[in-house]
C-alpha cells in the first residue's frame, strides 16, 4: 500500500489500482459511466475527472490539471481533488452532454429509480437543461425474450458492448455510427445469441437494455420485497438477489460475490425464476384429488409414515439439505433413497469422493477465472454450469495479462492490454463429445466419444507422470496431443482440470481425476472441478444415501407400503414403465414438488413444497461451498411451506431445528450451519428488512379487499424481516437483501458493500466450504478401450442445453422459448448413411420401452457412431443414457 | 544563395510522377545505399535527431526522438512495423498528395530509411481512399523498389529486410489520428487509443511501431544525403528544414509551395500567393489546416514555423493556410469547420461526441438566423470543455481552436448574426 492525498488529506491505496477504483474504495462519491471494475478502464465517459496536482507546493498554488481517474494509476504521493470547483463542473458539465440526447423519460423507463444515470447525475449537480435543440432518436430492435431495446436513452459509455463482446465472447452484438449518433445493436433484429446477454440489464448504466420477463410484470425496485437467494438452475451456486411483489416472483439480480459469480449471471439463472408464477404450480395438499386442510395434510403424512414402519423416502438432488435430511429423519436413513438414477448417482459420488479424498481442491468460480492453463474433459460448460464458462473466458487472458505486464501496463488499462495481448490466449483445451460454445478460445478441441475422451485424459495424466498408468493401444496422434496438454499444464502457475457429469461416464472423471493427481505428483498442484446435474447434486450425495435401484428392489419385495417422494420428477429419468409398478407396489404415494408433473399426478397425499422463493435451506454448490437462501415472500393463499417443515419433525419451530438436527446427525454437513447466521441473529437489537427504505406498496396491497393494513407474515427462520423496518446497518453477506445506499440506487450500490471495489463484501463473502481435498486417493487404473462403433447401432448420448436441459427453467417462458424442439443429431456421414436429409427427414429410435419420431439434425462436429438427443427434454423418456440403439429411417 | 527545395526540386512540372530512373538519376536511393552501407541503425537515429527535423503531420514531435525510444536489440519484440501515415485529410490540406503524386520513391526511400533506423519488418503506406492517383503511382513505385531490390528480404543485399504494403482507407478523419489509424489498420473502428503505452512500444498488433508523417519521412533521405547541418541550415529559424507551405481561400493563386521553415505569413501571402483576390481583403487564416487557431493582421510577419505560431497563440500544423477574406461569413466558416469535426467525432468521449454536436447546432441556428444571445456563452464554454486533458485525444481539442479563436477575433460578426437574426453576408 501507499500513500495518496485527496483535497490535502493523506489515505491509503494500492499503487496497482487506478484512482478512480482506490477513490471509491475508500468511500468518496467519484461518479463514473464507463468503468466497470470487472470491465477496467478505458477512459470513453470522462465522467470521473479529479484534478491532479504535480506536488504539495502545485496544490497550493490550486494549479493542477484535470484527469481521469480510471486512467491514472494511484502511484504513490498522488495528490488529487475530488472538490476542486473546476473539476466539479466538469464532471457536471459530462453529464449536461449526456443529457443533450437522453429522453428523460425516466416515469415510463424500467430503471427509474435504480439508474445509474440518475444517480450519477444527482451526483454531478447537473439539473438544468441549456440546450433547445432536438435529440437524435434511433429505431429499436427486438433482441429476444430477455432484453427490451430502447437505444434513445444511450449515452455511449460503451460498456454494453465491451461486456458483450471482449468479456463474454459474443460476436453478434456491436458497435455502430459516429459521433453522437452510436448505436449498440445486432447488424438486424434477432435474439441475442450470447448466454450472458441479460447481464446488459446491469451492466448498461441507463435503460437501454432491460428486462423483458420483469416488464412484464412491471414492479419499481423500492416496490420489490427482495431477499438473498442462490440459483437453484445449475450447481454452479451463483448469488441471487429476488425481487417479489403482490406474490409474483419478479426478477433476479445478480447478488454480487467476489469468490462466486462476482458481478454476473448466465441467461438461465437470470430468467429461469418465472416457473416460480407458472399456472402449473402445486398451491394446496391434495389428498386423492381433494383439496385437505395443511393439518390434515400433516396428519395423513405421520399416519402413513407410520403405519406399519414400512414407509421409504425418495431423496432430490435440487431440494435443499434441510428437506433431504427431514426425509431421512421421517423415513430413516436405511429407507432413504437417492432420487436419481444409479448411474448419475454412483458418478456424483464418485465425484465428490475425489475431491474429499483426491489430489485435488474444488476452485471457486474466481479461483477458475484466475486458472492459467485448463483442460476440459466432457463437458460443454456453457451449457452444463453456464457461470462457469464466463469465468473461463477470463482464464485464457491470464497467461496473455504477462504480455502487457511485461510492458510495464497495468491490467486495468483495459484497451491497453487489449492491443498488447492482441489474440493471445493461455491454454485451454477442450475434450468433449462434439462442439463446445468455448470452442473459439480454445487452443485445441478433441471431439470424441467419451471412452476416447477419458483414455486422452488417462493420457495426459500418464504424460504429466510415468506413474500414471498408462494407455493401452494408444495412436500416435493422441499421445501427441496429450504431451502437449500435459507440458502446457505443467508450465501454468495455476492450472485447472474440469469434468462433470455431461458424459455419463465414469472413466472420463476418473480420468480427470488422474490428470490431477499427475500434476500433483510432479509437483504442480492444479485444481479439480467436476459439475454435477443439480443444485444440490452434492450435498446429497454428501448426506448419503442408498441407491434408487435398491428402493425399487425393497418395493417389489413389499417392503415399501408409503412411498414419499420429495421434488422430483422420477419420470425425466426412470423408465415409466418401472416407475409405475414401483409407484403401484405401494399403498400411499406422497410427493412434495412445486409444480405439476408426471411424478405428482401419481400422488395420493400431495403437499405444495416452496419453491426457492418461497423457502430457506441450504445448497451445496459444484464448488463445494454450503450457501443458505431466504424466501422472498411467504405466499398468502396456499398451503406452500417448506419441504422441511412438511416432513420435518413437528417440534421444529425455525430452520435452527433442522440444522442443528442434521449437524449432529451428519458431521460432515455441521460446518453448513454456519453459511448464514442463525434465526436469531439481530442487527443492533433489529432484523433485517426485505424491503426498501422507500417501500411504497405496504397500506395498499390488499386495499381491494380491506383498508385495514394486514400483519406483515413472520419469518421464524431467520434475521430476515418481511418489512421495511428494522436495521439498516450492513449485515454479514450471507443475510444482504439488496444492495442499495443513500445516492447509489443502482446495482451499482455494491460499491458501497465491498470490502474494496471489485473485493470481498465486507466481513467476507458468503458460504462455507465443506471440505478441502485429503489427498489419500490412489490413480484410477480402469482404462476403457478406444470407442468402437457398431454396425447399424449408435451410441445415443444426451446433450445438454442451457435453455432447456434444466427441469425448472424450462417451465419459465423465456427460457421455454429458447429450448430447441427434440431432434436427433448424427454427424453428416451417419447422416447419409441413413440416407435421410436434414430439415426433411425424420428417424425413428427406441428409448424407455416407446418409439420416437425425431427431427434429424446433422452436427458436424459429432463422431461418427454417435447420436445426440437433448438431454432433459422429454425425448428419453426416463431412458438412461448413453445407451446403444438402432436408429431407422422414417419413410 | 538560391533556395533549395530538396522535396520537390525534383517533381516534373508536367503532372507526371517521378519514376525510378529519373528518381536514381536526380540522387534518389542513394541514401539508402549510404545508410545500409556505412550506418549502424542507431547512427540513422542519431542524424534524423541530430537534424530537428519534426513531425510534418501536424503536432510538430521531433522525429528522431519519437525513433529513440523504439525497441532496438535481439530481445525486442517482433515484428517491428512503420507506417508511413498518408491519411491526409485535414480541410485545406493537400501536401502529402503533391509529394505522392510527384515524387512517391522519394517517400518509400524515406519509409525504408525509417524501417532501417528502427529495425522494423514490415512498413504500411496508410492512404487516404479519396488519394486514387497518390494510389496508382505509389503502388507502380513499389513494384518498381521491389524489383530494384530496395524492398524484400534483403534490402540492397545487406541482409535487412522489409516489406512494404500500401493500405488504402476506408475512411475518416479519425484514421488520421496515428493510433485510430492502428486501428483502422487492424480492421476496428478508427478509434484512438490512450497513451501511454505509446505505439513505440505497443503498437500495429501490439508491437513496436512508427508512424511518421509523408512530408516528415520525405525529408529523412535528404537528411541523410546531406547531414543534419545541411538540413538545419535550410530553415531560416531554429525549426529545422523546409516546409511545404499552402494557401487556398480566395486569394490570386491558391497552391503549394516549399519554402524555409519560418517564412513569413505575409511573404507567402503576398509573394507566393499572389495577395487577396482583387476587391477583397485579408481578415484572418488558419495556419496549418482546420484544427488551428485564427491569425489575423497583426500576425502576418510571424515566422510560420512550429514554436513561433505557437507563440502567437496558433499551431504551424500542416502549414497549409485556409485564408479568410472580409466578404466570407466567419460565423459560416466555423460553422462549417465545426460541422465537419462534429460529424467526424468517432462518438468515444462525451465531451467530444456531445459538445461538438452541441456546438454545430448553435452555430447553424445563428446562421439560420435563431441564435440567441446566450449562444455565445455557450460556445464560449464548449471551447473551455472541449480542452485538451479533458478528451481522450486531440480531435477536439484540435476543433476548439478555430471556434475560440473566431470568437475571440469575429465577435462582432457573431454578435450581428444575433442581434440581427440573419447573416448579413447572405445577399
Amino acid at each position: 500500500m501507499g500513500t495518496i492525498y485527496v483535497d490535502g488529506k493523506p489515505y491509503e491505496a494500492d499503487p496497482q489500482q487506478d484512482l478512480l477504483q482506490a477513490c471509491l474504495s475508500l468511500g468518496f462519491d467519484l461518479p463514473y459511466f464507463c468503468w466497470h471494475a470487472a470491465l477496467g478502464s478505458v477512459g470513453a465517459c470522462r465522467q470521473c475527472a479529479v484534478k491532479e496536482f504535480k506536488d504539495e507546493k502545485d496544490e497550493k498554488d490550486v494549479k493542477g490539471k484535470i484527469v481521469m481517474a480510471c486512467m491514472t494509476p494511484a502511484k504513490e504521493e498522488t495528490r488529487i481533488s475530488i472538490h476542486d470547483p473546476e473539476v466539479v463542473a466538469f464532471r457536471a458539465s459530462i453529464v449536461e452532454g449526456m443529457m443533450l440526447n437522453h429522453p428523460h423519460d425516466c416515469p415510463v423507463c424500467d430503471v427509474g429509480g435504480e439508474c445509474h444515470l440518475q444517480d450519477m447525475t444527482v451526483m454531478t449537480g447537473h439539473d438544468y437543461r441549456r440546450t433547445r435543440f432536438e435529440k437524435r432518436t434511433f429505431r429499436n430492435q427486438y433482441l429476444g425474450p430477455f432484453l427490451f431495446h430502447e437505444m434513445n436513452r444511450c449515452i455511449q459509455c460503451y460498456r454494453c458492448v465491451r461486456f458483450y463482446r471482449e468479456y463474454a465472447g459474443g460476436n453478434d452484438f456491436n458497435v455502430f455510427g459516429i459521433k453522437n449518433a452510436v448505436y449498440f445493436g445486432r447488424s438486424e433484429d434477432g435474439v441475442l445469441e450470447n448466454e450472458f446477454a441479460g447481464n446488459l440489464v446491469e451492466v448498461c448504466p441507463t435503460g437501454v437494455f432491460t428486462d423483458a420477463t420483469l416488464r412484464r410484470h412491471y414492479t419499481r425496485k423500492w416496490d420489490l420485497t427482495m431477499a438473498p437467494s442462490i440459483c437453484v438452475h445449475c450447481s454452479a451456486g451463483c448469488n441471487i438477489t429476488i425481487g417479489e411483489r403482490y406474490g409474483l416472483l419478479r426478477r433476479v439480480l445478480t447478488r454480487f460475490n467476489s469468490s462466486v459469480n462476482g458481478y454476473f449471471l448466465c441467461d438461465r439463472g437470470r430468467y429461469g425464476y418465472e416457473f416460480v408464477n407458472s399456472d402449473r404450480r402445486i398451491r394446496g395438499a391434495r389428498l386423492n384429488g381433494q383439496a385437505i386442510s395443511p393439518d390434515e395434510a400433516g396428519q395423513k403424512l405421520r399416519s402413513f409414515v407410520s403405519t406399519g414402519e414400512k414407509a421409504i423416502g425418495i431423496a432430490s438432488p435440487r431440494a435443499s439439505l434441510e428437506a433431504n435430511f427431514a426425509l431421512r429423519q421421517l423415513v430413516g436413513k436405511d429407507r432413504f433413497f437417492s432420487g436419481v438414477a444409479d448411474d448419475q448417482w454412483r458418478m456424483v459420488t464418485a465425484m465428490l469422493d475425489i475431491l474429499r479424498t483426491g489430489p485435488a481442491r474444488s476452485p471457486s468460480l474466481h479461483e477458475i477465472e484466475l486458472s492459467d492453463a485448463v483442460l476440459i474433459l466432457g463437458e460443454d460448460v456453457t451449457n452444463s454450469a453456464p457461470r462457469m464458462a464466463l469465468s473461463l473466458r477470463q482464464s485464457v487472458r491470464q497467461q496473455p495479462l504477462e504480455i502487457a505486464a511485461k510492458l510495464k501496463i497495468h491490467s486495468w488499462m483495459n484497451d491497453a492490454v487489449r492491443t498488447a495481448v492482441q489474440d493471445a490466449k493461455g491454454p485451454l483445451f477442450i475434450a468433449a463429445p462434439g462442439a463446445t460454445r468455448l470452442d473459439d478460445v480454445a487452443t485445441r478441441t478433441y471431439r470424441a466419444a467419451p471412452d476416447d475422451v477419458a483414455r486422452l485424459g488417462f493420457a495426459v495424466a500418464h504424460e504429466i507422470d510415468p506413474e500414471a498408468p498408462e494407455v493401452p493401444s494408444l495412436c500416435e496422434e493422441i499421445r501427441e496431443l496429450a504431451r502437449i496438454i500435459a507440458g502446457a499444464l505443467k508450465s501454468a502457475k495455476r492450472p485447472l482440470v474440469i469434468s462433470g457429469f455431461s458424459c455419463r461416464s465414469e472413466p472420463v472423471i476418473q480420468s480427470a481425476a488422474n490428470v490431477a493427481k499427475a500434476l500433483r505428483d510432479a509437483g504442480h498442484p492444479s485444481a479439480l472441478s467436476f459439475i454435477p446435474p443439480e443444485c444440490n447434486s452434492f450435498g446429497l450425495a454428501l448426506m448419503g444415501a442408498r441407491p434408487l435401484s435398491e428402493a425399487f428392489r425393497v418395493a417389489e419385495e413389499g417392503g415399501a407400503d408409503t412411498i414419499v417422494i420429495l421434488e422430483n420428477d422420477l419420470y425425466r429419468q426412470i423408465p415409466a414403465k418401472l416407475l409405475d409398478d414401483f409407484l403401484h407396489s405401494a399403498e400411499h404415494v406422497v410427493v412434495l414438488d412445486h409444480l405439476a408433473n408426471q411424478t405428482t399426478e401419481q400422488a395420493d397425499l400431495l403437499l405444495p413444497a416452496g419453491t426457492f422463493a418461497e423457502s430457506d435451506g441450504t445448497l451445496l454448490s459444484n464448488e463445494g461451498r454450503a450457501q443458505r437462501f431466504f424466501p422472498v415472500f411467504a405466499p398468502r393463499e396456499g398451503d406452500v411451506r417448506e419441504s422441511w417443515r412438511w416432513l420435518g419433525d413437528p417440534k421444529w419451530t425455525t430452520l435452527d431445528d433442522p440444522l442443528a438436527a442434521m449437524a449432529q446427525e451428519l458431521p460432515q454437513l455441521a460446518p453448513a450451519v454456519a453459511a448464514a447466521p442463525s434465526s436469531k441473529f439481530r442487527m443492533a437489537g433489529a432484523k433485517i428488512p426485505r424491503e426498501s427504505h422507500r417501500y411504497s406498496g405496504l397500506t395498499s396491497i390488499h386495499a381491494n379487499i380491506s383498508v385495514v393494513e394486514p400483519k406483515p407474515p413472520n419469518d421464524p427462520d431467520s434475521a430476515l424481516a418481511y418489512s421495511m423496518e428494522g436495521s439498516h446497518i450492513q449485515p454479514p453477506a450471507a443475510l444482504q437483501p439488496f444492495f442499495w445506499s443513500p445516492g447509489w440506487n443502482s446495482i451499482q450500490a455494491v460499491n458501497k458493500f465491498q470490502s474494496e471495489i471489485g473485493g470481498a463484501l465486507r466481513g467476507g463473502d458468503p458460504g462455507v466450504r465443506l471440505f478441502e481435498p485429503s489427498h489419500k486417493g490412489a490413480y484410477f487404473t480402469s482404462i476403457p478401450a478406444a470407442f468402437a462403433r457398431r454396425a447399424a447401432q449408435w451410441l445415443i448420448l444426451p446433450i445438454e442445453h442451457i435453455f432447456g436441459s434444466d427441469e425448472l427453467s424450462l417451465q419459465s417462458p423465456a427460457v421455454a422459448s429458447l429450448a430447441p424442439a427434440p431432434y436427433l443429431a448424427l454427424n453428416a456421414a451417419d447422416a447419409a448413411s441413413l440416407h435421410v436429409e436434414e430439415q426433411a427427414g425424420e428417424v425413428e429410435i427406441e428409448l424407455g420401452g416407446a418409439k420416437h419420431r425425431l427431427p434429424l439434425k446433422v452436427l458436424p462436429e459429432l463422431p461418427e457412431g454417435i447420436a445426440g438427443i437433448p438431454a432433459g427434454l422429454s425425448t428419453a423418456n426416463g431412458e438412461v443414457l448413453p445407451a446403444w440403439r438402432p436408429i431407422l429411417r422414417v419413410s | 544563395m538560391t533556395v533549395e527545395k530538396p522535396l520537390t526540386k525534383d517533381i516534373p512540372a508536367d503532372g507526371q510522377a517521378l519514376d525510378l530512373p529519373g528518381y536514381e538519376r536526380a540522387g534518389g536511393y542513394q541514401a539508402l545505399r549510404k545508410a545500409v552501407r556505412d550506418m549502424t541503425p542507431q547512427q540513422v537515429q542519431e542524424e534524423v535527431k541530430n537534424s530537428g527535423l519534426r513531425g510534418r503531420g501536424g503536432a510538430g514531435f521531433p522525429t528522431g526522438v519519437k525513433w529513440s525510444s523504439t525497441p532496438m536489440g535481439s530481445d525486442a519484440p517482433r515484428p517491428k512495423y512503420v507506417i508511413a501515415n498518408a491519411d491526409e485529410m485535414e480541410p485545406g490540406t493537400f501536401k502529402d498528395r503533391f509529394l505522392m503524386e510527384g515524387n512517391p520513391h522519394q517517400l518509400i526511400e524515406g519509409l525504408i530509411l525509417a524501417g532501417y533506423a528502427n529495425q522494423a519488418d514490415v512498413a504500411y503506406i496508410f492512404i487516404r481512399g479519396e488519394y486514387k492517383l497518390s494510389q496508382e503511382r505509389l503502388a507502380r513505385a513499389l513494384a518498381e523498389a521491389y524489383s530494384a531490390g530496395y524492398l524484400g528480404k534483403n534490402v540492397l543485399n545487406s541482409g535487412y529486410g522489409l516489406e512494404m504494403y500500401l493500405h488504402i482507407s476506408a475512411g475518416r478523419y479519425m484514421c488520421g489520428e496515428e493510433t485510430g489509424l492502428l486501428n483502422a489498420l487492424e480492421g476496428k473502428r478508427a478509434n484512438p487509443r490512450a497513451k501511454p503505452p505509446y505505439p513505440q512500444v505497443s503498437g500495429l498488433w501490439g508491437k513496436p511501431t512508427i508512424v511518421n508523417n509523408v512530408e516528415s519521412l520525405a525529408n529523412v533521405p535528404h537528411i541523410i544525403d546531406h547531414g543534419a547541418e545541411w538540413f538545419k541550415g535550410l530553415s531560416l529559424t531554429k525549426d529545422a528544414g523546409t516546409k511545404l507551405y499552402g494557401a487556398s481561400g480566395k486569394v490570386k493563386r491558391p497552391g503549394l509551395w516549399e519554402l524555409p521553415m519560418g517564412t513569413p505569413a505575409r511573404e507567402i501571402l503576398e509573394e507566393h500567393a499572389g495577395g487577396m483576390r482583387d476587391g477583397l481583403r485579408f481578415r484572418g487564416l488558419l495556419p496549418g489546416g482546420a484544427s488551428t487557431d485564427f491569425l489575423v493582421e497583426e500576425h502576418l510577419d510571424v515566422p510560420m514555423d512550429f514554436t513561433e505560431v505557437e507563440k502567437a497563440g496558433s499551431r504551424l500544423g500542416t502549414g497549409t493556410m485556409v485564408i479568410l477574406d472580409d466578404q466570407t461569413c466567419p460565423v459560416g466558416m466555423t460553422s462549417n469547420l465545426i460541422h465537419f469535426f462534429s460529424r467526424e467525432s468517432c462518438g468515444w468521449c462525451t465531451p467530444c461526441w456531445s459538445g461538438l454536436n452541441w456546438a454545430e447546432r448553435i452555430l447553424k441556428a445563428m446562421e439560420e438566423g435563431k441564435g440567441k444571445p446566450e449562444d455565445l456563452e455557450k460556445l464560449e464554454f464548449q471551447t473551455k470543455f472541449l480542452g485538451p486533458g479533458h478528451t481522450y485525444c486531440t480531435l477536439a481539442p484540435g476543433a476548439a481552436e478555430p471556434l475560440q479563436s473566431a470568437l475571440k477575433y469575429f465577435r462582432e460578426d457573431f454578435e450581428r448574426h444575433i442581434r440581427e437574426q440573419r447573416c448579413s453576408f447572405q445577399k
